[in-house]
C-alpha cells in the first residue's frame, strides 16, 4: 500500500498576498435574503480594496457554493462581473463540498506554478439562509413532462399526475446521499469508534471561541475581514462561553449508539452564512506591484475514504491526505508551527489526532511504519477555528488559508526562520483536502 | 446639491418671497467642473501706482491661464466681471490705495454672481515702519469687509505674501488662483499668508496631484470621502484609512476612486507605522490628511471621562502621534492637512470637548509647520464651518437655520467638497509657500476670536 512519494516537481512559487471575508453570519441572522452572489461579490469587493485591484485582469477567479441553485450556474463568475475588477478576468466555479475553498486555491496556485497565469483569487461562497428549495421529484417529473407535451390534452394529463403531497417543498440537506446519514450521525458513529469524551470536544470547542475572540480584540482580523451588511464580526463567537455551559448542552448526534452521546450543539459548528476570498499570485507579479507577499502555498493532497460500506469514518480522510503531503516534502508533523484543522466538529478534530497516534491504524490504513505522531496541542487552531467562527461550507478554505498565511508571516518575522502551517479540511462525500502554507 | 431654502428661493416664487420679506437669499455656488472656465467673466487687476509692475506680473499670468484679462475698467453697461483683483503689493502708505481701493468699488456693482474679488498684498514684517505695517495691515479688514458686501455667491479673499515672496512666485500665483476659481465656491473672507517657495509654475492643472500618493484619515464617509475622492480626482492615488468596523463603506470609497483602503483605528499606538507599511507598495507618502474626528457633545458639567478621552484620543492625540512617527521615520516633502473647525475657533456650548480637540489641532499645525518644513514639507489645517453632512443633519432645525443661512455671508452652508477642495489646493505642490495656516471654509461664518 506503502509508495515511495515521487520528487516535487520543480515549478516557480504561488504565493498568498492576503486575503479578505465578511464576518460569518448564523443561519437565519444577519445575512436572511443576502445570495451567494451578493456575499462573494463583497468579499471580492473588499479585496479589491485591500490591494488597489480596481480594473485589474487577473489570471482567473475561481470558488463555488456547496448549496447552489441552478440559476448560479456562473456564480463566479458574476460576482465578478459585479464588482471592481476588469469584466476581462476569466472565472470558473469548482465544488467540493467542505473542501470546495481549499480546492479552488489548489487550482488556482497551480496554474500559477505552471505559469499560466500570474494571478487569481480563490474562495467560496455559502449560505444556508437563503438556500435554493427543491420541489419533489414526483412534481418535478409531472412538470416536465407537461412541458415537453406537444397538445394541450397532454400538457392536461401530465399535470394530472400531479398529488397534494408532492407539492411539499424538499428542503436542502447536509445528509449524505448513500447512507441517509447526517454528516452528524456520521461523526457520532467516528466519534464513539475512537471513544473520544465528551470532555475533550468541550474543550476544543472551548478554546475555538477563546483564541477566536483573542484574535478579535488583537485586531488580527483587521486585515482579513471586511464588515457586511452591518455585522462586524463573526456572530457565531461566544467570548464568554464556559466549559460549564458547554457541558449543560443536551447531546445533538448519536443518541442511537450504544454508547453515550457526546456530540452537542456546542462542539459542533452551526450552519453558516458567509463568503471569503484569496489573493494569489506568482513573486514576481506581487514584486511588479510592491504587494507584500505573506507566505508560500507550497502543495497540497487530496483523499477520500470509504465510508459508505462502513469500513472508515466519513469525515477521516484528511488523517490519509496529511501524511502523504509530509512525506513528498520529507516533512514531520514536528516541522510543523500551525496546524489549521477544519472543526467540523470537535470530534472530527480529536479522531483525526487520535488516528494518527494510533500505531495500528497507522499501519494498516495509512501504510506507515508505526504511529505517524502526536502534535503539540498549543500549535493547533491557535486564532479559533469553525467551531467559533461558524462555517459556511465553501468559505471556510478562504478563512483558514488567509488566517494561517498571516501566522506564518508573523511568526518568520518574530524568530528570523521560516514558519510553516498544516490546513486540513475534511468534506462530505469521504473526502478531504489538505495543504501546506510556508512563510515568504 | 444645495439645501431646500436655497433652491426655494432661486425658484419664482421663493425669489419673488424671499425679496419682499427680506430673507436671506442665497445664491447657487457654482463649483469646479473639469471643462469650465476658470472664472465666470472677465478679470480686472487695479493696483495702486506703486504695484502697478506687480499688478502687470499678475495679468501676464491670468493670461498664459486662457482668462480674459483687463488693466483698466470697462464703462460698458453690460460687463459683468468674473473677478477683480486688487494689488496693493507695494503700496507704501494708506493714502496711496485710495484710487485702487476706490477702482474696485467702481466695479463691484458690476461683479457677476460667483464672481471673485482678490486682494493681494504683503505681510507686515517685523522692522516695517509704523506707516508701511498700517498700509499693509489695512487690506485685511478691508477683504474681510468687502466679503461681507458681496451677494449673489461672490467672494473677497487675500493672499498676504511673506518673507518676500514674489508676486508671481508658483504659490503666490497657485493661491490667486485657487481663491479666482470655482475651487473656492465656501471659502469667503480668508486672508492667506504665502511665503517664499521653490515650487514649479509649470503645473498640470487638471492632475495637480499627479504622482502623489495621499492617506485620508476618516474616510469611510461624509467630508473624508469628499476629500478622498477630490485628491483621487486631481491624480493622486489614495489610501483611505478608517476604522474596521466602517470597512464595508470604506471598501466602497476605494473601489469608486481606484484607492486603497486601510482598516486602521487612528488611535492605534502604532497607527503612523501601519501607515507608512501601508503605503509603501504605493510608492512612499507624499501628503497626509488628518480628516478622523468625532463628536461627543455634552456641558462641561456633565461631560464623562469616556466622553471627554474619546475626542481627545481620536481628534489629537492620533493626530500627534502619526506625525511624530512619520517625522521620525524621515518622510520627506510631506504635506499635512489637518481638520480643525470654527468651533475649535469660535467655542460652541456643549462642545468643550470638541473644540480643545480642533482648538489644539490649529496648536500642533503652527508647531509642526517647522519640523516639516525642514524636510521639505507643509503642515496647515483647514478649519470647515457648516458643511452639509450627515452629521449636521442632526442638529436642531433652529441651530441649523441659524448656522446655515444667518451667520455665514455666503448665507448657506457648505458642501463636503468644498473642504476637499481646499485641502487638494494646500496639499498640491503650488502651495509649497503655505505653512503653518489655518484656512477657514466657513462661507465667512466670521465668529471667533
Amino acid at each position: 500500500m506503502s509508495t515511495t512519494p515521487s520528487p516535487v516537481p520543480s515549478t516557480r512559487e504561488a504565493v498568498i498576498i492576503g486575503g479578505n471575508r465578511i464576518p460569518f453570519s448564523r443561519a437565519g441572522k444577519k445575512y436572511v435574503r443576502t445570495s451567494n452572489q451578493d456575499m462573494f461579490t463583497a468579499a471580492l469587493e473588499g479585496l479589491v480594496a485591500r490591494f488597489g485591484l480596481q480594473g485589474e485582469r487577473l489570471g482567473e477567479v475561481v470558488g463555488g457554493a456547496v448549496l447552489k441553485h441552478s440559476k448560479n450556474f456562473n456564480l463566479i463568475r458574476e460576482s465578478v462581473l459585479g464588482s471592481s475588477l476588469s469584466p476581462t478576468t476569466p472565472a470558473y466555479d469548482v465544488q467540493q463540498a467542505c473542501a470546495t475553498g481549499l480546492e479552488a486555491a489548489i487550482a488556482v496556485t497551480n496554474k500559477i506554478k505552471l505559469g499560466q497565469i500570474e494571478s487569481a483569487i480563490a474562495g467560496g461562497t455559502d449560505t444556508v439562509s437563503d438556500a435554493p428549495i427543491v420541489v419533489s421529484d414526483r412534481l418535478r417529473a409531472a412538470l416536465l413532462d407537461a412541458n415537453h407535451a406537444k397538445t394541450t390534452g397532454a400538457k392536461l394529463k401530465a399535470l394530472a399526475a400531479i398529488r397534494p403531497k408532492d407539492l411539499a417543498p424538499v428542503s436542502p440537506s447536509t445528509g449524505e446521499p448513500r447512507t441517509h446519514l447526517s454528516m452528524g450521525e456520521h461523526q457520532a458513529i467516528t466519534t464513539a469508534k475512537w471513544g473520544i469524551s465528551r470532555e475533550a470536544q468541550d474543550e476544543i470547542a472551548f478554546n475555538s471561541h477563546q483564541n477566536l475572540a483573542r484574535a478579535w480584540e488583537s485586531g488580527f482580523f483587521d486585515d482579513l475581514v471586511t464588515p457586511f451588511r452591518g455585522l462586524t464580526r463573526d456572530d457565531n463567537l461566544r467570548p464568554d462561553t464556559s466549559l460549564e455551559k458547554l457541558a449543560k448542552l443536551k447531546p445533538a448526534f448519536g443518541s442511537s449508539l450504544d454508547t453515550a452521546a457526546t456530540m452537542t450543539a456546542g462542539n459542533s459548528t452551526p450552519l453558516t452564512d458567509g463568503a471569503s476570498a484569496v489573493l494569489f499570485a506568482s513573486r514576481e507579479w506581487a514584486e511588479e506591484r510592491d504587494l507584500p507577499v505573506l507566505a508560500k502555498f507550497v502543495d497540497a493532497e487530496t483523499a477520500a475514504v470509504d465510508f459508505v460500506h462502513g469500513h472508515e469514518g466519513l469525515l477521516m480522510a484528511p488523517a490519509a491526505a496529511v501524511p502523504r503531503l509530509l512525506a513528498r516534502h520529507g516533512l514531520t508533523l514536528e516541522d510543523i508551527d500551525f496546524f489549521e484543522i477544519h472543526e467540523a466538529f470537535a470530534s472530527t478534530v480529536l479522531t483525526t489526532l487520535a488516528a494518527w497516534e494510533d500505531e495500528e491504524y497507522c499501519r494498516t490504513e495509512l501504510g506507515l511504519d508505526g504511529a505517524f505522531g502526536k502534535i503539540d496541542r498549543s500549535k493547533l487552531n491557535v486564532n479559533g477555528s469553525s467551531l467559533a467562527a461558524g462555517h459556511p461550507f465553501a468559505a471556510t478554505g478562504g478563512r483558514i488559508i488567509a488566517t494561517a498565511a498571516k501566522l506564518v508571516a508573523a511568526k518568520a518575522a518574530e524568530t528570523g526562520q521560516p514558519a510553516r502551517a498544516l490546513i486540513s479540511v475534511c468534506a462530505a462525500g469521504g473526502l478531504g483536502a489538505v495543504a501546506l502554507v510556508e512563510s515568504a | 446639491m444645495a439645501d431646500n431654502y436655497t433652491k426655494f428661493v432661486n425658484g419664482g416664487l421663493g425669489k419673488k418671497l424671499s425679496k419682499q420679506l427680506g430673507l436671506p437669499r442665497p445664491a447657487i455656488l457654482r463649483r469646479y467642473a473639469p471643462d469650465a472656465p476658470l472664472t465666470v467673466g472677465p478679470v480686472l487687476v487695479v493696483s495702486d501706482d506703486a504695484s502697478a509692475g506687480d499688478a502687470d506680473a499678475l495679468a501676464k499670468a491670468l493670461v498664459a491661464w486662457d482668462v480674459d484679462v483687463r488693466r483698466s475698467g470697462d464703462d460698458s453697461a453690460d460687463i459683468r466681471w468674473g473677478g477683480v483683483v486688487l494689488v496693493g503689493t507695494a503700496a507704501e502708505s494708506p493714502e496711496a490705495v485710495s484710487e485702487a481701493v476706490l477702482a474696485l468699488g467702481g466695479t463691484l456693482r458690476k461683479l457677476a454672481g460667483n464672481g471673485r474679488v482678490v486682494v493681494v498684498s504683503r505681510a507686515p514684517e517685523a522692522g516695517d515702519s509704523p506707516t508701511l505695517a498700517a498700509t499693509r495691515a489695512g487690506f485685511e479688514g478691508f477683504t474681510r469687509s468687502v466679503g461681507k458686501e458681496l451677494r449673489g455667491g461672490a467672494t473677497a479673499n487675500g493672499v498676504q505674501l511673506t518673507g518676500g515672496a514674489a508676486v508671481d512666485s508658483a504659490s503666490a500665483l497657485g493661491t490667486l488662483r485657487f481663491f479666482l476659481s470655482a475651487k473656492s465656491a465656501y471659502v469667503d473672507g480668508q486672508v492667506l499668508p504665502v511665503g517664499p517657495s521653490d515650487a514649479q509654475a509649470d503645473v498640470d492643472w487638471a492632475r495637480p496631484l499627479a504622482g502623489k500618493v495621499a492617506v485620508v484619515t476618516g474616510s469611510a464617509r461624509g467630508i473624508g470621502a469628499a476629500i478622498a475622492g477630490t485628491l483621487a480626482r486631481d491624480g493622486a492615488k489614495v489610501l483611505v484609512v478608517d476604522v474596521p468596523a466602517a470597512g464595508e463603506s470604506l471598501a466602497a470609497v476605494a473601489n469608486k476612486i481606484k484607492g486603497t483602503a486601510l482598516q486602521l483605528d487612528v488611535t492605534a499606538p502604532d497607527a503612523g507605522t501601519k501607515i507608512l507599511e501601508a503605503t509603501k507598495h504605493l510608492g512612499g507618502i507624499d501628503i497626509l490628511v488628518h480628516n478622523a474626528g468625532i463628536l461627543r457633545d455634552k456641558l462641561l458639567a456633565n461631560m464623562k471621562p469616556a466622553q471627554w478621552d474619546a475626542v481627545i484620543a481620536v481628534n489629537l492625540a492620533s493626530q500627534l502621534r502619526i506625525n511624530e512617527q512619520l517625522l521620525a521615520a524621515g518622510v520627506e516633502g510631506l504635506r499635512i492637512v489637518s481638520l480643525a473647525s470654527t468651533s475649535g475657533i469660535a467655542g460652541n456650548k456643549g462642545q468643550t470637548n470638541y473644540a480643545y480637540s480642533k482648538s489644539g489641532v490649529i496648536g500642533h499645525t503652527a508647531a509642526t509647520a517647522p519640523l516639516v518644513a525642514a524636510l521639505g514639507g507643509t503642515a496647515n489645517a483647514v478649519a470647515p464651518g457648516f458643511i452639509e453632512t450627515e452629521m449636521t443633519r442632526s442638529i436642531p432645525v433652529g441651530t441649523r437655520v441659524v448656522a446655515r443661512h444667518v451667520v455665514p455671508s455666503l448665507q448657506q452652508g457648505g458642501l463636503p467638497i468644498d473642504v476637499a477642495e481646499a485641502i487638494a489646493f494646500l496639499s498640491s505642490p503650488v502651495a509649497s509657500g503655505v505653512n503653518g495656516q489655518v484656512l477657514r471654509v466657513c462661507g465667512q461664518s466670521m465668529v471667533g476670536k
